[in-house]
């Protein structure tokens, strides 16, 4: 079903301003703003995980902070593995560490898929408020974990020495990291539009709509939340470990209960499930911290001001505000 | 937007210095001004700034901003202090886990870093670092001088206490590397815990004749309140954090008598000490903690260096840094082979003067104290 | 192990479940009357310490600073559902969370801008100073005897409240039918903010007798905050009974898991290496035993209205 949105001009000027950024930036030489360009993509492709559960399948996870960081301890505990040459286990097999991006990102989206797997199958069978504090639950299970597990650095978290490898490309160059993590987004991008109108995407917002009607065409709506749950918390991951490697650092921070706000706030910031609610939302929200805490010390006010304005002003986000409140599904 | 504070900040006109200093120089301080722990954050930058303005140097630029306690800005602030405003020094870090993700990165990229607080082990060790120095102390000094300290006093039987997080362990571990009696007990809490009448109530019950405990902030303000209230009687030792100015008025009291270890004190006998606690009372209306007074340190360290040596000739502007030819609020200040203090530890006692809690000396626990990583560091 | 020690932290555990218990329904209240998520709940626990704190420091009084956390927490409550929540009613619940969020920011950098950076001093009230004998040679202390005791009254108030008087009445018609109350002529609006400004004045409260104990500062607010909204989850969302119930299990798994398994662990592992698994599990715990209770009760224990 293909349909032609108001929106979609939008979507296109977001994702051109986005890649613009740092191209004016080096024409500028003012590469910080390269970093922040990827910043924005970054947190973009966690909320369009986020997203594809909250979005189109109406799963408030207020744990997605725990996919996040599960990923960023994937790129800092495997590339310390590779430089330091210990292997990470040596029971049943011997696996070593890596600093192939190529080689972090499948175990990152895996490790979240698999947690997911887990959390969700027991999350799911709760729904409204339950659900959103379950899965609060299990994120605070793992942060207090990581805070606790002295072998990666506990609260100090992990440094990462270098920025991990992709084949061809040096990484440390900012603009190359930038184009990784912006290529990686348009990618989501895709896959969350191509899974929002096929059958699957069809049948999870339904069951977000209404669950009595999905069951009476005799679909029943766990698996399909369950494997929606699964996709959103493997891309939140794939943008933890980019995360990690934007800071070559990872904290229990990025699992804490704060960061799953912060994803919520992206998402709604944006456009709760519009294709590029997150892109625009993640522009936004980085814009707002640069700009206020380069203002005032008392930032964190005004930014709270401006976040209420929106949910009480601006429904439907920024897209919303742009491109009308035509809602999709 | 940005908020770039000029030496000429308290209503001075900027104008031209008549001096001749080698070379304009720009330091960005990213501190922790919002949120639970801005206390310390603002203390440092207060303390920085007015070393700065008594200097009447026009070619030291601060830009000042607020990391909110988050590693992660930490970082984003610090790839934009060095690659937007184009700083030569870094300063200004609170906590450990924050310095861990900012400094091996700002000085892998060539740039100075001078902590001001925080001085995680690693830092001090293994991964020390030729542009990194430290202006406080190495994490475990002060828990080092206590556990002197306890030996001196003749306790030989205490119980430890610390939260549960790699600055928790060190603090633990840097105590007991001193203190040769035995432990009637050994906790580690939660991080971030307010309530501590179960661990209370275990000091309580094993019949230890001393107390240590390294709670920094609120739930060191915490622990003192609700120990006070529980009538457990047995004495208190602790690090100078958990009993310093910025904290003391909160815990009320409850803190007369306990007995502290610091690298400062506001009653320290030098000339430099006077000036500056006088003149941080008269321009902030409060008196110093002892974060203020390693913003202080820090500040006059970098202006000592400054009219040395142009920031960007590295290595002699580093060879100045490390000759440490500056009159420090502690009297004596030297740095070990690994950039961080050789330095007295004093043991303090919090008293009441007036109205106002605070400490006084009351001895030397260590004196020209290094650190226990310093021959791991290979500089 | 001797059992002074233990009846100690089975009290302690107590008297932290009456703390959250005092969070925790004015929260499950909120959710039950009128849908609403709040997460600035936390941040109205702070407002009554600072309030009480300020007002104590100025007048030497502890009551006096009682009551002003309350009318300060009720106050900002009543406020905060006028200008903010009112909006939020028939919004989803992800609006609500967005909102409330930027509430907590809005709350605690207003607070420090009026308070400054630095904590804040509060002590117990010198009547409630000291420690009581229990039988078996216990002893404990005074004042947290007394937030046991007040817990307990407000806990039975409430439930007068609810059952015996036409304002109760109106939030159990609240609760089950939204609609029908409005139907029946009774002003749903100021219903709403005589509820919302009740469930802040019980955080207030909290934060008012935990502030004597603890640091007033900001920030105060949130790790409180996630443990009230764990309770009410495990006790079934609008249940004030979930809540009491869910309030001890969870004050009583935290304190006593942090006391015992350690210990436990201890046994197993050695001292220092026991310790260290035991204080990482500890914290966990009662988040371990919310995901359990949730697994096997989707709805909490005592689930409300359905």
């Amino acid at each position: 079903m293909k349909r032609m949105r108001a929106e979609t001009p939008i979507n296109f000027l977001l994702a051109g301003l986005l890649l613009l950024v740092p191209l004016a930036a080096l024409a500028l030489e003012e590469p910080f703003y390269i970093t922040l360009a990827t910043r924005m993509a970054i947190l973009a492709l966690a909320a369009v995980g986020l997203n594809l559960a909250l979005g189109l399948g109406g799963l408030v996870s207020f744990g997605h902070a725990a996919f996040f960081g599960i990923g960023g301890y994937t790129a800092g505990i495997l590339s310390t593995h590779a430089s330091n040459a210990q292997p990470l286990m040596t029971w049943p097999i011997e696996i070593g560490g890596s600093d192939n991006m190529l080689v972090i990102w499948p175990v990152a989206v895996v490790l979240s898929g698999l947690v997911a797997l887990v959390t969700g199958a027991i999350s799911l069978r709760t729904s409204g408020v339950y659900f959103i504090m379950i899965t609060l639950a299990f994120a605070q299970m793992i942060y207090y974990f990581a805070t606790s597990w002295p072998a990666y650095g506990g609260e100090d978290g992990l440094s990462l020495g270098l920025r991990n490898a992709f084949p061809g490309i040096n990484t440390a160059l900012p603009l190359n990291f930038f184009l990784i993590c912006y290529a990686l987004l348009i990618a989501a991008l895709y896959l969350f539009a191509r899974i929002r109108d096929s059958r699957f995407g069809t049948a999870l917002q339904a069951a977000r709509q209404n669950q009595v009607r999905l069951a009476a065409v005799g679909i029943s709506p766990f698996p399909i939340r369950l494997a929606a749950f699964v996709l959103s918390a493997m891309m939140t991951g794939l943008a933890g470990s980019l995360f990690a490697d934007l800071n070559r650092f990872v904290s229990p921070s990025m699992l804490s209960w704060q960061m799953s706000g912060e994803l919520i706030v992206l998402v709604i910031l944006g456009g709760t499930g519009r294709l590029f609610g997150p892109v625009a939302g993640a522009m936004l929200f980085v814009l707002f911290e640069f700009i206020l805490g380069g203002f005032t010390e008392r930032w964190q006010l005004f930014l709270g001001l401006i976040l209420l304005g929106v949910v009480l002003f601006a429904r439907g986000g920024l897209l919303g505000l742009l491109a009308g409140k035509v809602r999709h599904g | 937007m940005k908020k770039t504070l000029v030496a000429g900040l308290f209503g001075l006109a900027v104008s031209v210095s008549g001096v001749a200093f080698a070379e304009p120089v720009k330091v960005g301080m990213i501190t922790t001004l919002s949120g639970g722990g801005a206390g310390l954050g603002i203390d440092v930058r207060d303390g920085f700034l007015l070393a700065i303005k008594q200097s009447g140097n026009k070619d030291i630029e601060v830009v000042v901003e607020d990391d909110a306690m988050k590693p992660e800005l930490a970082v984003q602030i610090a790839d934009k202090m060095i690659q937007s405003d184009k700083v030569d020094i870094l300063t200004g870090i609170i906590w450990s886990n924050l310095a861990m993700a900012v400094v091996p990165n700002a000085v892998a990229q060539g740039k100075f870093y001078l902590s001001p607080n925080a001085g995680p082990s690693a830092l001090a060790g293994a991964k020390c670092d030729e542009n990194y120095f430290n202006v406080a102390w190495q994490n475990d000094n002060l828990h080092e001088g206590m556990g002197n300290y306890a030996n001196t006093a003749g306790y030989k039987n205490s119980f430890i206490l610390a939260p549960n997080y790699p600055a928790g362990t060190d603090a633990l571990t840097g105590y007991k590397r001193f203190y040769k009696g035995e432990l009637a007990g050994e906790i580690y809490t939660k991080l971030a815990q307010t309530d501590y009448a179960a661990e209370i109530a275990q000091i309580r019950a094993s019949g230890a004749d001393s107390v240590y405990i390294f709670l920094p902030g609120g739930m060191g303000i915490a622990f003192m309140k609700q120990y006070a209230q529980s009538g457990v009687g047995i004495p208190v030792l602790g690090p100078g954090f958990s009993f310093d100015q910025d904290v003391l008025g909160a815990i009320g009291d409850a803190a007369i008598g306990v007995k502290n270890t610091s690298q400062w004190s506001k009653d320290l006998d030098n000339p430099t000490n006077k000036t500056f606690v006088e003149t941080f009372q008269a321009e902030y209306g409060r008196l110093p903690s002892l974060y203020a007074s390693q913003g202080y340190d820090t500040a006059s360290l970098i202006l000592s260096a400054a009219a040395k040596a142009s920031v960007k000739d590295a290595d002699a502007f580093r060879a100045a840094l490390k000759a440490a030819d500056f009159k420090s609020v502690r009297g004596d200040f030297k740095f070990g082979n690994n950039h961080h203090p050789i330095q007295d530890i004093y043991v303090r006692e919090v008293v009441k003067e007036g109205d106002v809690l605070t400490n006084k000396i009351i001895g030397v626990s260590l004196e020209d104290h290094q650190d226990a990583y310093a021959s791991e560091c290979k500089m | 192990m001797q059992t002074t020690l233990l009846i100690e932290q089975i009290l302690n555990g107590v008297q932290f479940g009456v703390m959250l218990f005092l969070m925790a329904a004015g929260l499950t209240l909120i959710f039950g009357v009128m849908g609403v998520i709040n997460l600035a709940h936390g941040s109205l626990y702070m407002l009554g310490a600072f309030a009480c704190a300020a007002v104590a420091t100025a007048t030497g009084s502890f009551w006096l600073g009682l009551m002003a956390s309350l009318a300060a927490a009720a106050a900002a409550g009543a406020i905060v559902e006028l200008l903010v929540i009112r909006r939020l009613y028939d919004r989803d619940h992800l609006d609500q969370v967005l909102a409330t969020f930027a509430l907590i920011l809005i709350f605690s950098e207003g607070t420090r801008w009026l308070f400054g950076s630095f904590p804040l001093y509060l002590n117990i009230p010198p009547v409630l100073s000291g420690a009581v004998d229990l039988p078996a040679g216990a002893r404990y202390q005074l004042y947290r005897l007394a937030i046991i005791l007040v817990g307990i009254a407000v806990a039975i108030g409430l439930y007068l409240l609810i059952s015996k008087t036409r304002l109760g009445m109106r939030i159990r018609a609240g609760q089950s039918d939204r609609e029908m109350i409005a139907a029946l002529g009774v002003d749903i609006r100021t219903l709403y903010t005589v509820v919302f400004a009740l469930g802040a004045a019980l955080a207030g409260l909290a934060g008012a007798m935990v502030g004597a104990l603890q640091s007033v500062q900001v920030g105060m607010g949130e790790p409180v905050l996630i443990l009230a909204f764990v309770v009410i989850v495990i006790g079934g969302i609008g249940s004030i009974k979930g809540a009491l119930v869910g309030a001890a299990l969870v004050g009583l798994v935290d304190t006593l898991g942090r006391f015992l398994l350690p210990q436990f662990f201890a046994l197993f592992l050695g001292p220092s290496q026991g310790t260290t698994v035991g204080a990482a599990l500890a914290s966990m715990l009662i988040y371990i035993v919310m995901a359990l209770i949730l697994a096997v009760r989707p709805r909490g224990l005592f689930a409300a209205s359905t």
